[in-house]
């Protein structure tokens, strides 16, 4: 976890009203002249480093609609046992054989930040709570989607039992293979956002995350961390793997 | 037809064929449908529906989140420049005076016109056939943005969502509608090759008068 890849530059990217104009401009006047030599060439200039800017504060834009269009109360639709998506596809920044393998005997849930009980929590712990179960539709950041079964403890009472600041921003997780999101809190506290222990009727498997994911029908696949070994909350972003990449960090659905 | 507005006007030998703000939004909206395609082509690649993918030198964006940040950038644009557009057409009859009347019979006679080499092109008035092809791309449009909804957003607006079929479905409708909306366009520029003088309007907006027009 200490060798994340380069953050963007978060200084760039809330600049004054002024820059804001500036830009806006020179979005408009290269961009016109982009997108006609881009699509008549067929040359790649998408790397200019105003036009990043502006789709990186553009993607910042629709974090905060998205934020504003999440509605709390608003499930995603469960579907019949039937309607269950398999073999259910695996995706990761690796290949299925390079899954993490955690030992449940041994694992140990890390608490950071904003809460107020931070002692570790064991899988017996978590597999003693209440679980809920939900047949749900995973969608991908691809376009692909699939329908699964998830079982596991409502996110929203586990923070509430860790004593959870639940009016800081963000949650974030680090987990066993080194990858690392975040998300909102409105988001963290949904119903349907569930700390997964089971998939189908099973332990959940290595592929899909053991010991433990986190699973929100309200994000996209990626927003939904696997083997997860650390959770914390706080006011100041904390990025994510695919996200400080360029990949939308609000991503809902 | 009650007092529509003055188009085509005269000036002089020339006629006022396309107004400032149907211009304005014309050029616009090619600029962000171009990267709507090309970086919608390029998320297309990440998973493609159906057996084939779009040769990656017509795509935008470099990777999919290259191709995601410009397809929801250029989203905005295309979204508030068609707003203004169909303001515009609603309130200042726009879409009144150039779409109407149409009616099945008209486009059939234009059909037989057509297909008896006696196509019409009156500068300033289109005929039936482009009033049904403009008119059905302008649903196109709103149809693509919909389903875009829809993919975007299927927890948020899933009763939009469930109409076309949940998700997956959803992205059918969204493919289907970006295919129809590639086949106007290049219908459109075909035509504009073959009858190049209604290119200079939309830059302009006015036309030389031309000998050759029909006048009903």
């Amino acid at each position: 976890m200490t060798d994340k890849p380069k953050k963007p530059d978060r200084a760039l990217i809330a600049p004054s009203a002024e820059i804001r104009r500036i830009e806006r401009r020179l979005f408009l006047r290269q961009g016109l002249s982009l997108g006609a030599i881009t699509l008549l060439a067929g040359c790649d200039i998408t790397n200019a480093e105003t036009v990043q800017r502006v789709l990186w504060r553009m993607s910042r834009w629709n974090d905060r609609v998205q934020a504003a269009i999440f509605d709390a109360n608003k499930l995603a639709l469960e579907y019949p046992e039937s309607a269950i998506t398999k073999p259910f596809p695996f995706n990761g920044f690796y290949p299925e054989a390079e899954a993490p393998r955690v030992d449940g005997a041994t694992y140990k849930l890390e608490l950071g930040g904003l809460i107020r009980d931070k002692a570790p929590w064991t899988l017996e712990r978590l597999n003693a709570m209440p679980q809920t179960s939900q047949i749900t539709r995973h969608i991908c950041v691809e376009g692909w989607s699939a329908i699964g079964k998830w079982s596991g403890v409502t996110f929203g009472t586990f923070l509430e039992r860790v004593g959870a600041d639940l009016s800081a921003k963000y949650v974030g997780f680090k987990c066993a293979d080194d990858y690392y999101t975040s998300i909102d809190m409105p988001t963290a506290l949904h119903p349907q956002t569930q700390m997964t222990l089971r998939f189908g009727d099973e332990v959940l498997p290595t592929a899909y995350g053991f010991p433990m994911k986190l699973r929100m029908p309200t994000k996209l696949g990626f927003k939904n961390p696997k083997h997860i070994t650390a959770i914390f909350v706080t006011n100041d972003d904390p990025g994510g793997y695919w996200e400080d990449q360029g990949y939308n960090w609000f991503s809902g659905s | 037809m009650t007092e529509p507005e003055p188009l085509p006007s005269a000036r002089g030998d020339k006629i006022r064929v396309h107004p400032l703000v149907v211009r304005i939004t014309h050029w616009v909206n090619v600029f962000a449908i171009l990267i709507m395609i090309a970086s919608g082509w390029r998320i297309y690649n990440a998973s493609p529906l159906f057996d084939f993918k779009f040769p990656a030198e017509l795509t935008l964006g470099g990777w999919l989140a290259g191709a995601l940040q410009w397809h929801f950038a250029a989203m905005w644009l295309l979204v508030l420049n068609g707003l203004v557009y169909l303001s515009y057409g609603i309130f200042f009859r726009h879409f009144k005076s150039s779409f109407l009347p149409l009616t099945p019979r008209l486009v059939g006679q234009e059909l037989g016109r057509a297909l008896r080499g006696r196509i019409s092109h009156e500068l300033g008035v289109y005929n039936a056939v482009q009033r049904a092809a403009y008119i059905g791309v302008i649903c196109v449009a709103i149809v693509l943005v919909l389903s875009g909804l829809a993919i975007w957003k299927p927890v948020q607006f899933q009763e939009l969502a469930l109409l076309m079929g949940d998700y997956e479905g959803a992205r059918l409708v969204h493919f289907i509608a970006m295919a129809l909306l590639v086949t106007f366009v290049l219908v459109h520029v075909v035509m504009v090759a073959l009858v190049p003088r209604t290119f200079l309007p939309m830059l302009t907006g006015y036309a030389k008068r031309h000998p050759h027009g029909e006048e009903s």
